[in-house]
């Protein structure tokens, strides 16, 4: 893979601010969609912040403290899969330089 | 009735999202008078914001006067470059020209700050600026939307207008826009890379606060319907990738590569060589064009900017800010006209669309609108940047071999790369015809 000169995507989040909510997720998976849809790989391929992963069994991490919250993994995964909502109120990524 | 004794109204106006479509909205009604509320998720205004970086900004002229002296802009954009990529060459059309230099028709900026800018100057002609609130949903009345909800606060009004981007969970959870077709959507993933005014200037050529837009196509989405941009701000760059989420999805590719691909590409990584990373993002744009232009109005509510797809991909810019404003200012002349005449069936409010239709935005959407469909084209990804590197290449590799004539070379490297002349010809006229 080309290696990026920025570092890889946890050390270039390692530069984005978040105020995160530690009460609450704003990402809910339904594992058993998720299973029978085979989301897994989409959702780790298409997230641009790395927040999904793949458990030894085989069921999905949502590392929801990562999010930029563009709403691409709810665009893409199957009907069912996910319940996304945006973090509450001024929680969550804070943008100052894009 | 959702409990709201006499049509009592908190405010005359709720707009949902202080980005700039509702910035733009707020402030036009404020300055005709009218009470105003902007709520907004981020903790400040702009902070959940990201575009590529590129305002085409006349259009601010008729909302702030003097808005390019005024706004907190990066830098007047007086130099645009067409790149085509190939895995080991690339062809660049670069375009300076002095007209660009006296006229400024873009900028580029900074959401975080612009739209905090504006949001203080919504606050200052007298609009209610409420940063940190998560607006969750759209109270109704029957048909009719008759305010807002956020957590238990319930807020009413007599129209609500719906500027809360891309994702709209507003118009979704109410039903009113539904789950968008992938094909209509794209990912943008960017960084900003902070590099000294002095280093900046140098490489793109530049006096000073004078900035570049570059528009890459071919290999920086490895083939995928898509392209990459780099814009210069005043001592960073914006670079990212721009892709559409079907082929996204369809692909084995994966979003942060591309994005790393294409930030370490060799015509690429020189530009950015010693900078430092400021910010990693992502956001998606509506890409539908005219396709997405449907249910953007109710009784008692109007939709705009990125919540009613209204962006435009025209190939060689991205635009959706100045789409974003002129929607904003279409929604407040009607809301002004809904108001005094105290009609918000869904008829008066439907004025909304040919508003719309009569100010640039819908008329660019129009003439654009064989653009998604263009661009859907794998030649304009595989081919084409490959084609033009060959000619290139065989204008300046003067080895010994006698040139040829540039026709017959030129229909050797067609086929060379598994295009015919007539593909071409006829990609060439749908590509002038969506332009
Ligand atoms: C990678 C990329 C590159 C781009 N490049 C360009 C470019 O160069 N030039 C250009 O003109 N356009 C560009 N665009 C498009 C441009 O960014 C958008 O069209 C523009 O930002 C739309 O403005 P908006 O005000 O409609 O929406 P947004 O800027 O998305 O604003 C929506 C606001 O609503 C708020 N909000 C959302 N939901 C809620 C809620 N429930 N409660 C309260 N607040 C809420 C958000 O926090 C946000 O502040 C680009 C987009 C991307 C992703
Ligand atoms: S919203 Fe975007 S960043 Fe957040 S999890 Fe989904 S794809 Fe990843």
């Amino acid at each position: 893979m080309n290696k990026n000169p920025f570092g890889d995507v946890t050390e270039r989040l390692d530069k984005d601010r978040y105020e995160t909510d530690i009460e609450e997720s704003h990402i809910k998976v339904n594992q058993e969609a998720a299973a029978k849809s085979n989301a897994v790989d989409l959702l780790i391929r298409i997230c641009p912040a790395h927040v999904y992963s793949k458990q030894p069994d085989g069921s999905i991490n949502v590392m929801y403290a990562a999010c930029l919250e563009c709403g691409t993994c709810l665009a893409a995964a199957p009907v069912g899969v996910l319940s996304w909502q945006y973090p509450r109120s001024g929680m969550g990524i804070i943008f100052r330089e894009s | 009735m959702e409990n709201n004794v006499n049509n009592e109204v908190d405010f005359e106006v709720i707009i949902v999202g202080a980005g700039i479509a509702g910035c733009v909205a707020a402030l036009k009604l404020a300055d005709k008078g009218y009470s105003v509320l902007l709520a907004e998720r981020g903790q400040s205004a702009g902070s959940k914001n990201l575009s590529g970086g590129v305002f085409y900004c006349r259009v601010m002229e008729d909302v702030i006067p003097d808005f390019v002296k005024k706004a907190p802009i990066e830098r007047y954009i007086t130099r645009n470059c067409i790149s085509f990529l190939n895995e080991s060459s690339f062809v660049n059309i670069n375009y300076g020209d002095a007209r660009l230099e006296n006229s400024v028709t873009a900028v580029s900026v900074k959401r975080a700050k612009l739209d905090e800018w504006l949001a203080q100057q919504c606050e200052d002609a007298g609009v209610t600026f409420m940063p940190g609130i998560r607006v969750d949903e759209l109270l109704m009345d029957g048909d009719k939307v008759v305010g807002i909800q956020a957590g238990d606060d319930k807020l009413y009004s007599h129209v609500v207008i719906a500027a809360d981007g891309v994702n709209s969970m507003l118009c979704r959870n109410a039903g009113i826009r539904t789950r968008e077709l992938l094909e209509n959507l794209a990912v943008g993933i960017k960084s900003v890379i902070g590099l000294p005014k002095d280093t900046i200037e140098e490489r793109f050529h530049l006096k000073e606060n004078e900035g570049a837009a570059y528009a890459v196509v071919g290999d920086c989405t490895n083939g995928l319907n898509g392209g990459g941009f780099i814009y210069t701000n005043s001592d960073s760059i914006s670079i990212g990738v721009v892709v559409k989420i079907d082929a996204l999805a369809e692909s084995s590719e994966s979003a942060s590569d591309l994005h790393d691909r294409f930030l370490s590409h060799p015509a690429i990584e020189p530009l950015l060589r010693g900078g430092e990373l400021l910010e990693y993002g992502c956001h998606m744009v509506p890409e539908g064009g005219q396709a997405m232009l449907h249910d953007l109005t109710r009784a008692g509510l109007i939709v705009i900017g990125d919540a009613a797809g209204l962006a435009l991909n025209t190939g060689s810019t991205v635009r959706g800010m100045d789409l974003a404003a002129g929607s904003g200012i279409a929604a407040a002349k009607v809301v002004d006209e809904v108001l005094s005449k105290k009609d918000f069936s869904q008829a008066a409010m439907d004025a909304y669309y040919t508003e719309l239709n009569n100010i640039v935005v819908g008329k660019d959407m129009k003439t654009y609108a064989k653009m998604p469909v263009f661009l859907e084209n794998p030649r304009m990804y595989k081919n084409y940047g490959p084609l033009l590197g060959d000619i290139m290449y065989n204008i300046y590799n003067l080895d010994t071999t006698p040139r040829q004539h540039m026709m017959s070379e030129g229909l050797k490297i067609i086929k060379k790369n598994q295009l015919s002349a007539f593909q071409l010809i006829k990609d060439m006229y749908t590509g002038v015809r969506a332009l």
